[in-house]
């Protein structure tokens, strides 16, 4: 549905054909690109506007890592800055303290509060802990009858607030209950009511139960579809209550979650959980990382960068790459580039990591028949000779049928080889002449 | 021909109400504050239309929900006009821009009515929170007070206590309830409900079905099997597909819409809670990139504040 930002940046750096690094003209172009795809997941323009110039700056003036494009390392910077914007590492809620710890949870209606305060007791209850869920929602009909249907699933008890009018009151009630009873009850989830907006009398009311009550923890509920008012709603609730953190729901849909993006931004308060289904399981502390990839909608590119990078030392790379500068590229060299692409493993999941690769890979049954062409094509390589490697001119017809014998290929899969490695470095010559800096990387056109 | 088609559907519907002008103008009163009055404050500020005032103006836009795509649309319209203007000043870009989203939204607007055949099925879908099983609460309401027979049912056998919501509000409303045990098989409910219906002699039926999130194949496929059994126990039925959309969604609820309407062929949109937003813009993105006209639009909590949408009466009210 959206359109690969990875895709669109490939596109972008390929009209740009002969600047290998990353400068400040294509940088613009790129830039504008990313503007777009974090603004089409509802990220608030002017955090937008805020990370661009960050990106900008990193971006400029910075050597290319050896094993990456352009594309690749433009992507990961940016991928990198929205991690840390996000907070770097996922936070833990604060529970110590003498118990009964109280959760308070807030938002808007529909965003999720009533199915959290379920999916939070069970998730503190493989932790150890023993929850009581406090309905404080008197408004919405038939709010309590909800939280207690999900409380009877659980085996979680539910404070029965049934015509109790003042959720002050029922707070207050719900925590003696839970200290006096020797019920063992040592965390309390408040469920509070929601509005359709946010509204005084509203934050009035959460307002007088955070200081009658005193929670351990505010957390606002927040839907992961919310457009550009995640802004007005999450600063509104951190005014009033300055919120300790947020509940991302609803992520199991295609929404990209810009809103997480904004929140973290504007209120400085992390995320802390993310709700991604409908059993009551679903919720999963929050991964900034992944976050990032998917506000960018990039697929598992990031994995894939990582396993370049695990295997390629910088080193290799950079000699590499002055090889080829130096039309010294060598079969040897090649052979090189085709061990490490099998050291990343089967290219099955290397392919799986591409974004859209998917789509592109359909008619394609299996990726078997080219993994035993690179391992055919390493086997000839292997049965040369060092000085064949380095000089395959020398390789008139004894030599290839040699060649192909002790590889166990024909003597038309050397050929192939020959031709398509001298074409290579051909198209090498061609790129060093009109000035691309640090090309090929990765895997060769054969 | 468009203003002229605008003025006779006008001239076949009741006069608006002033109360209602009134509360879809107070309803929109966030939207208009950051949209409309950030553009005055542009056109006091810059001189002429330039590359920087035409990136102020995207913000605006963009900051309202209405997206990339659809932002665009509207800055070239709206430029088109400048640029045909004899003087280069930006005094009239309020108004162009305004013709701009008018130019979007008429004829996106359906009411909703009661044909003669009988009973009209209506059948509720949307995400999950997007206000549902509300809004056929309102609708209940509204059609009951005319004089018709309604009847609620209660397909969402999964969402805890939704069964009981929605009976409160079949109650306030005094509108027939079915229902079955919680965790029921939903298109048996929706067969025996209909079977009912036709028996009662109702006039209208709301199916409230289980909020969904759109990706989850297996639950739009139930939507389908649903669909499927009200066809067979009543030919033409359900008459009505309406997708709940909740306003305060960003730009996923355009590919909402989209995967819903490929699956079900829905018939309209309603849009909710707009007042509790100030990005009403989603409506225009809404209007833009999908085909399926918005029937009715939520600019309050009361039950009289969920109404037919009139594109001219909203861009008026907007602006």
């Amino acid at each position: 549905m959206f359109e690969n930002l990875t895709e669109k940046l490939s596109s972008t750096f390929k009209k740009l054909k002969g600047h290998g690094r990353l400068s400040e003209r294509n940088i613009e172009e790129t830039l504008r690109e990313v503007r777009m795809s974090m603004l089409e997941a509802d990220v608030h323009f002017r955090v937008v506007k805020e990370f661009l110039e960050k990106v900008r700056q990193r971006a400029l003036g910075r050597e290319v890592q050896e094993s990456l494009t352009p594309a690749q390392q433009f992507i990961k910077i940016v991928n990198e800055e929205l991690t840390r914007l996000m907070g770097g590492e996922n936070s833990e809620m604060d529970l110590s303290g003498s118990p009964p710890a109280i959760v308070m949870l807030v938002g808007l209606q529909g965003s999720g509060k009533t199915t959290t305060a379920a999916k939070l007791a069970k998730y503190l209850g493989q932790k150890g802990r023993k929850s009581y869920l406090v309905p404080a929602d008197t408004r919405r009909p038939a709010a309590i009858e909800q939280l207690k249907v999900l409380g009877e699933q659980l085996g979680v008890e539910v404070y029965d607030s049934r015509g109790k009018g003042d959720p002050v009151k029922i707070c207050r009630k719900a925590r003696e209950e839970a200290e006096a009873e020797a019920k063992g009850i040592d965390t309390l989830i408040i469920d509070t009511g929601g509005r359709l907006h946010i509204d005084e009398e509203l934050m009035g009311e959460l307002e007088r139960i955070k200081e009658k009550i005193e929670p351990r923890e505010i957390l606002l509920v927040a839907d992961a579809m919310t457009g550009q008012d995640a802004i007005n709603v999450a600063g509104r609730f951190n005014e009033a209550l300055d919120i300790d953190g947020v509940i991302l729901t609803k992520m199991e849909g295609d929404a990209r979650g810009g809103a997480a993006l904004t929140i973290r931004a504007l209120t400085g308060k992390p995320i802390k959980f993310v709700g991604t289904g409908e059993k009551l399981g679903a919720l999963e502390p929050f991964c900034p990382e992944r976050m990032a990839s998917r506000i960018l909608g990039m697929g598992d590119v990031l994995s894939l960068i990582e396993k370049a990078e695990a295997v390629v030392e910088q080193k290799t790379a950079e000699e590499l790459a002055r090889r080829v500068q130096r039309n010294l590229f060598t079969l040897e060299d090649f052979r090189e580039q085709l061990r490490l692409i099998r050291k990343m493993g089967p290219l099955e999941s290397l392919v799986e990591m591409i974004p859209g690769a998917g789509k592109l890979m359909k008619g394609v049954k299996d990726l078997r028949p080219a993994e035993e062409e690179l391992k055919r094509t390493e086997a000839i390589i292997n049965s040369m000779s060092r000085k064949e490697r380095v000089n395959p001119s020398i390789l008139n017809g004894s030599r290839r049928l040699r060649i192909a014998r002790g590889s166990g290929t024909r003597v038309e899969d050397v050929n192939r080889l020959v031709k398509n490695y001298q074409q290579t470095k051909k198209l090498i010559q061609r790129m060093n002449k009109s000035g691309v800096k640090g090309i090929p990387r990765g895997i060769m056109p054969f | 021909m468009r203003i002229l088609g605008g003025f006779f559907k006008r001239l076949q519907k009741q006069e608006p109400e002033e109360g209602w002008r009134k509360s879809l103008k107070e309803g929109l009163a966030k939207t208009r504050r950051a949209l409309v009055e950030g553009v005055d404050d542009l056109i006091k500020r810059r001189k002429e239309i330039d590359q920087g005032v035409r990136e102020e103006l995207e913000e605006l836009l963009i900051a309202a929900d209405i997206g990339v795509k659809t932002s665009g649309r509207l800055l070239e319209t709206a430029q088109e006009m400048v640029s045909k203007q004899e003087s280069a000043g930006l005094g009239l870009l309020k108004e162009y821009l305004k013709e701009a989203i008018k130019e979007v939204l008429v004829g996106k607007g359906k009411g909703l009515e009661i044909g003669v055949e009988k009973p009209l099925v209506i059948m509720m879908v949307g995400v999950n929170g997007v206000g549902k099983t509300t809004t056929i609460g309102k609708i209940a309401s509204q059609f009951s007070a005319k004089g018709l027979k309604v009847m609620l049912v209660a397909a969402d056998t999964f969402r805890a206590a939704a069964i009981d919501q929605l009976r409160v509000w079949a109650e306030r409303a005094g509108a027939e309830f079915i229902s079955q045990q919680p965790g029921s098989d939903p298109a048996a409910v929706v067969f025996d409900a209909l079977e009912a219906a036709r028996a009662r002699g109702m006039d209208m039926v709301v199916v409230d079905t289980a909020g969904r999130l759109h990706t989850k194949t297996n639950l739009m496929d139930e939507l389908k099997k649903i669909k499927r059994v009200m066809g067979k126990k009543l030919p033409g039925a359900p008459q009505e597909i309406l997708l709940v959309l909740d306003a305060t969604t960003g730009q996923n609820a355009v590919p909402q819409a989209k995967l819903f309407d490929e699956t079900l062929g829905i018939t309209g949109i309603i849009l909710t809670k707009l007042d509790g937003t100030a990005k009403g813009g989603v409506i225009v993105a809404i209007a833009n990139e999908l085909t399926v006209p918005i029937r009715l639009i939520g600019i309050g909590e009361r039950i009289e504040d969920l109404r037919e949408f009139d594109p001219e009466q909203f861009v008026e009210a907007l602006f």
